[in-house]
């Protein structure tokens, strides 16, 4: 059989696609997950959502302004909440708007032909580039080099900041770098899942993985498989169904949780009558 | 470890402090809240610095890593996916980098100490399966599994249910030959019978070096005053001061 350019297309961008989101969603999730964060990831989604629109506008790469506005939103929410005191969940429920606001503002503003909307709001595989699966990729890379490097001191951050601090004075540059990093892993996931959705790429695999253990690196690496065996049904469903690829993941992803969490029941009763 | 003169904020939480903590001491530090019983530890710590004055430690016994610190427990999240011997292990973080690997060494170091305290079936369960008791324990043992020569200890009275207090105690009079401790309380009610000498804080602090009352000091209180116990209850009643 000889695969034509399109066939190509599908298999390449799918299976990269597929193995970079779930590597850096699962890494960046688990984060996310345990440490609570799942309302400002929400918020540094969306206020990124105001970069587009200005990249726009200025005629450069949408996601390098979803980058920017994306670290800005998460360090402006750390900022507001622990200099200004404002309570931070009022913070992101501000920045998270503002940042729609402006996107919409400036893609209006927009002159020319009005960029594929639904596409940014809801995520699309045909519309990602090869640079964009580079990038992905590369941040596969560095999140799993990071994570494998600095394990220990990320996880007891994480845990106890007040006790980190008695023993180490780069509590404050871990915390923000990692927040850096889990923005820029949401922002290159925009393409394939959304604006709207990319959030629950990050939630959803580490839940599934937490109904079986509560170990921190095997969270990491059931997240990164849950996540891997969503986003490739999902693919593979939209494609043949013809249906919008982001939310055929998000669906997907949701039915294995359910059926997980299902199994965690049935599992829970058996070890009790075991008993 | 030397004289400690500090006094630090904008408002001022402790003023013109001065005291020494000798080898070995076990020394309870007293008052009411807000009085800056923990400011005093943060001090110590280095989480704060001292607005005036200064720490000095006598490096040949302590070089300032060798401080053990059992925080009250509100400071971590005990929802969080981290187990006993993670976090038993984490109280090492403060001799390694932050690229830290935990040698074969360390990870038996953190089972001795985890024997010790008698959470050996504990090792692999997660902070949030164990009940209060064992939670201080394991926090406990990340405080000593440096080998402190100073152990703080932030209101263990907090978390502990009664059963487990006085085995508690006990263990910490056990540790007491090895370290000195500085134990924060809320009051003299909680306060172990095993410490050796009192340091009440309240903006300033004053140091009473042993137990001990005096007529003297039972007429301060300003009217007549019976205390009340059963004889098997140990007690100690402190000099007045103002």
């Amino acid at each position: 059989m000889e695969a034509n350019i399109f066939q190509y297309d599908f298999i390449v961008k799918g299976l990269l696609g597929a193995i970079f989101a779930s590597i850096t969603a699962g890494l960046a999730g688990s984060y996310v997950v345990s440490k609570r964060m799942v309302f400002l990831s929400g918020g540094i989604t969306h206020a990124s959502f105001g970069g587009i629109g200005i990249g726009y506008f200025l005629g450069i790469n949408p996601v390098v302004g979803a980058a920017v506005f994306g670290i800005m939103a998460a360090l402006g929410v750390e900022y507001l909440s622990v200099k200004q005191k404002i309570r931070e969940d009022s913070a992101i429920g501000i920045l998270w708007a503002f940042g729609m606001a402006i996107g919409i503002i400036f893609i209006y503003l927009t002159p020319g032909y009005t960029p594929n909307l639904m596409s940014y709001l809801f995520g699309s595989i045909l519309t990602v580039t090869n640079a964009d699966l580079i990038a992905l990729g590369t941040m596969s890379l560095i999140l799993i080099l990071y994570f494998s490097i600095f394990y220990r001191t990320i996880l007891y951050i994480s845990f106890d900041e007040v006790f980190a601090r008695t023993y180490s004075s780069y509590v404050n540059l871990f915390k923000y770098f990692t927040t850096s990093l889990i923005a820029l892993t949401i922002v290159l996931n925009i393409r394939m899942a959304g604006v709207v959705l990319v959030i629950s790429l990050l939630t959803i695999p580490p839940n599934i993985a937490m109904l079986f253990t509560k170990i921190y690196f095997k969270i990491v690496v059931w997240s990164i498989l849950a996540g891997f065996a969503g986003t490739a049904t999902g693919y593979v469903i939209s494609y043949f169904a013809g249906i919008p690829v982001g939310a055929t993941i998000i669906f997907t992803l949701v039915i294995i949780w359910v059926i997980a969490k299902g199994i965690s029941q049935l599992l829970m009763i058996l070890s009790k009558r075991k008993k | 470890m030397h004289s400690l003169s500090a006094s630090y904020g904008a408002v001022t939480v402790l003023n013109d402090v001065n005291f020494t903590v000798s080898e070995n001491d076990f020394i309870g530090v007293i008052g009411p809240n807000g009085g800056g019983k923990t400011t005093l530890l943060k001090i110590i710590l280095g989480l704060l610095k001292p607005v005036k004055g200064e720490i000095v430690f006598n490096t040949e016994l302590l070089d300032g890593n060798r401080i053990g610190y059992l925080p009250q427990m509100s400071t971590g999240d005990i929802n969080y996916p981290v187990t006993v011997n993670d976090i038993v292990l984490s109280g090492l973080m403060i001799r390694k980098g932050i690229i830290s690997r935990m040698t074969s060494s360390d990870k038996k170091k953190a089972r001795m100490v985890i024997d010790e305290l008698g959470l050996s079936e504990m090792s692999g369960s997660t902070i949030n399966e164990l009940s209060g008791g064992q939670m201080q324990r394991v926090f406990l043992g990340r405080a000593i599994i440096g080998d402190p020569k100073l152990l703080l200890l932030d209101e263990p009275g907090n978390f502990v249910d009664t059963t487990f207090e006085n085995d508690f105690y006990e263990k910490l009079r056990d540790l007491n030959k090895r370290m000195a401790i500085l134990m924060v309380s809320h009051d003299v009610g909680t306060i172990s019978a095993h410490i050796k000498s009192f340091a009440c804080v309240n903006r300033s602090l004053h140091y009473h070096p042993s137990h001990e009352i005096t007529d003297e000091d039972l007429l301060a209180y300003g009217c007549p005053i019976q205390l009340v116990t059963h004889g098997a209850v140990p007690h100690t009643v402190l000099k007045h001061h103002k």
